[in-house]
């Protein structure tokens, strides 16, 4: 082999620093991630087939019980479940995020002149692709079931965002977790102890108003309800209520407090 | 010449294990230090303290004259970093990784895109450029992340173990990469285990154990304290033992000793002393089918500084 055959390919020169690092270096980052996701397409499964599952077993073990008939229960189900899917699908970010951590390509990252939080930014926001797989397949699939949206496409697509901007604010819980925790095993087994109880502790398999009084109490305060609520009301009609404010709300503070918890649990990993 | 990096008395500890117990390192602009140790000398967490992975417990290290703790951003800018393994991305093509690295260090995207191009042809990888790594074959990954690591034109570039699980053909294309860093005025550090490397590629070598330097110099002067070179012989013929043993013995002007059956190993002090050797051997017509000249082994060296062997180390 002609080692280095062109002269000075390897001799030093400075780069200056350009400004927006941060934003440029996550989308990098970003682009990154994305373009993994894409090359290895069964990571994808967790968002197609897993909320495809989900509604047929709900629909039809559950549907006629709950609601009388799988069609109307469908219609109840399918603008609370994205959000469920959305959400799982977030936690893959935390999961594949230890796991990459513990290569040598972490390594590198860090000894570039980025700022810290860039990797974390940048698989979050990567991920994002696949929470617009996971609204595609399941809205597909559950139209092809029988699901009828009864508002316009502008009400639809700001359920569909409002999920997104969501979720993307909550899986920065999953990736604190990811940045502690030791494995990617206990990464999945710790994030499903928390997102139990917020996916389920919900309106989303039966109204609120047959719960028990305590498991109420628990779903007003519950962020996820609030979102649950608000995707029925703007893909199905009525009361929008203040359920879109208690989403807002919870997203930015999650965000606030988590994203920078997060960051710190990085730099401090070693 | 000023320091392109300098470590003073670092000290890295791990619960009870003291990793790093006051070492000190330093190279000069443009030459390349070789830092010869065993596994668990201390080597890989040295260079993870001057890449500004790890901070130091005590001491302090500055690389181009920026601290590694305060400035680490600073000097960030100036290193490029191979580890022991290969640190790219195996879902990626050999061309996105090294135009997300160039993004990474701030160059334009068609900027780091042509980077790429050069160095993968610099690297003989242009027909791979455009595969997943996954598909590399060790060789080539290894090739892969040396030019992931040359992306921004580092003035320091950090060499750990890089011919570590290497073939000794792609060990040689490594050597012939350090040669032309070094030419091109990037200043190396090389971690190697192998005596045989550092003295092949080093202007300086130290040798650590323990997580302290227990030698240090070129590596002639290394040479000189643990014995230099031995060459060895095996004639074809066992019958002419004794001619070939008078001739090792008058040339190196040293005990012969016969190691094995049919094998003669005489230490010599300089390159001169084999060639005569090997000149004296055709001027007899004794034929060998084996005629060599080694250096000692890091266990050999080991044994000859601390008086220990390297195996007891580990344990």
């Amino acid at each position: 082999m002609t080692a280095l055959a062109e002269p000075r390919l390897t001799a030093p020169a400075r780069i200056e620093p350009r400004p927006f690092g941060l934003a440029r270096h996550s989308l990098a980052l970003a682009r990154r991630s994305v373009l993994k996701t894409l090359r290895t397409p069964e990571q994808l499964l967790d968002v197609t087939i897993q909320p495809v599952i989900f509604v047929v077993v709900f629909v039809y073990l559950l549907g006629g019980a709950i609601a009388g008939d799988t069609g109307k229960y469908l219609q109840f189900l399918v603008p609370a479940i994205m959000v469920q899917t959305v959400m799982f699908g977030g936690m893959a970010t935390g999961v594949n995020l230890n796991t990459d951590i513990g290569k040598g390509v972490f390594d590198r990252f860090r000894s570039l002149p980025i700022g810290r939080s860039a990797p974390l930014i940048g698989s979050v926001a990567g991920d994002l692709i696949r929470y617009v797989v996971a609204i595609v397949s399941l809205l597909v699939f559950a139209s092809l079931m029988g699901f009828r949206f009864q508002t316009g496409v502008g009400s639809v697509l700001a359920a569909c965002v409002l999920t997104t901007f969501f979720a993307f604010c909550l899986s920065w819980v999953v990736v604190l977790i990811g940045m502690v925790m030791r494995t990617p095993g206990a990464v999945q087994g710790t994030a499903f102890v928390i997102m139990f109880p917020l996916t389920f502790g919900t309106s989303m398999i039966a109204p609120k108003d047959t719960l028990p009084g305590w498991l109420q109490s628990w779903v007003g305060v519950n962020p996820v309800a609030h979102m649950m609520e608000a995707s029925r009301a703007l893909m199905l009609g009525g009361p929008l209520g203040d359920h879109v404010v208690w989403v807002l709300v919870w997203s930015v503070g999650i965000l606030a407090v988590f994203a920078p918890l997060a960051v710190r649990a990085y730099r401090r990993r070693t | 010449m000023p320091w392109a990096f300098q470590a003073e008395g670092l000290v890295k500890r791990y619960g009870k294990t003291t990793a790093l117990a006051g070492i000190e390192l330093a190279a000069e602009q443009g030459s390349v230090l070789g830092v010869l140790g065993p596994n668990g000398a201390g080597k890989t967490t040295a260079v993870r303290i001057l890449a500004t992975l790890l901070r130091p417990d005590a001491g302090r290290a500055t690389v181009g004259g920026f601290d590694v703790v305060r400035d680490a951003a600073k000097v960030r800018r100036l290193i490029g970093l191979t580890g022991q393994y290969a640190s790219v991305d195996e879902d990626l093509t050999g061309t996105q990784n090294l135009v997300l690295i160039g993004q990474l260090l701030d160059l334009r995207t068609p900027d780091a895109k042509a980077r790429a191009v050069e160095l993968l042809a610099g690297f003989g990888l242009s027909e791979a450029a455009g595969k997943q790594v996954k598909t590399y074959s060790g060789g080539m990954r290894r090739r892969l992340d040396l030019a992931a690591s040359l992306v921004g034109r580092p003035e320091v570039i950090y060499l750990d173990e890089p011919t570590t699980g290497l073939d000794p053909a792609k060990r040689e294309d490594v050597w012939s990469m350090v040669r032309s860093l070094a030419d091109d005025g990037v200043t190396v550090l090389l971690t190697t285990q192998y005596l045989e490397e550092a003295d092949a590629l080093a202007d300086t070598i130290s040798v650590i154990d323990h997580g302290k330097v227990i030698a240090n110099g070129t590596p002639g002067e290394l040479k000189r304290v643990v014995g230099g070179q031995t060459v060895l012989i095996r004639p074809a013929d066992p019958a002419d033992l004794v001619t070939a043993s008078a001739i090792a013995g008058a040339v190196a002007d040293r005990q012969v000793e016969s190691p094995a059956r049919g094998v003669l190993t005489v230490p010599v002090d300089g390159d001169a002393a084999f060639t005569e050797i090997v000149r004296r051997l055709a001027q007899e017509r004794i034929a060998v089918t084996e005629l060599s000249l080694r250096l000692p082994s890091l266990d050999e060296v080991f044994f000859t500084l601390t008086g220990h062997h390297t195996q007891q180390e580990a344990a």
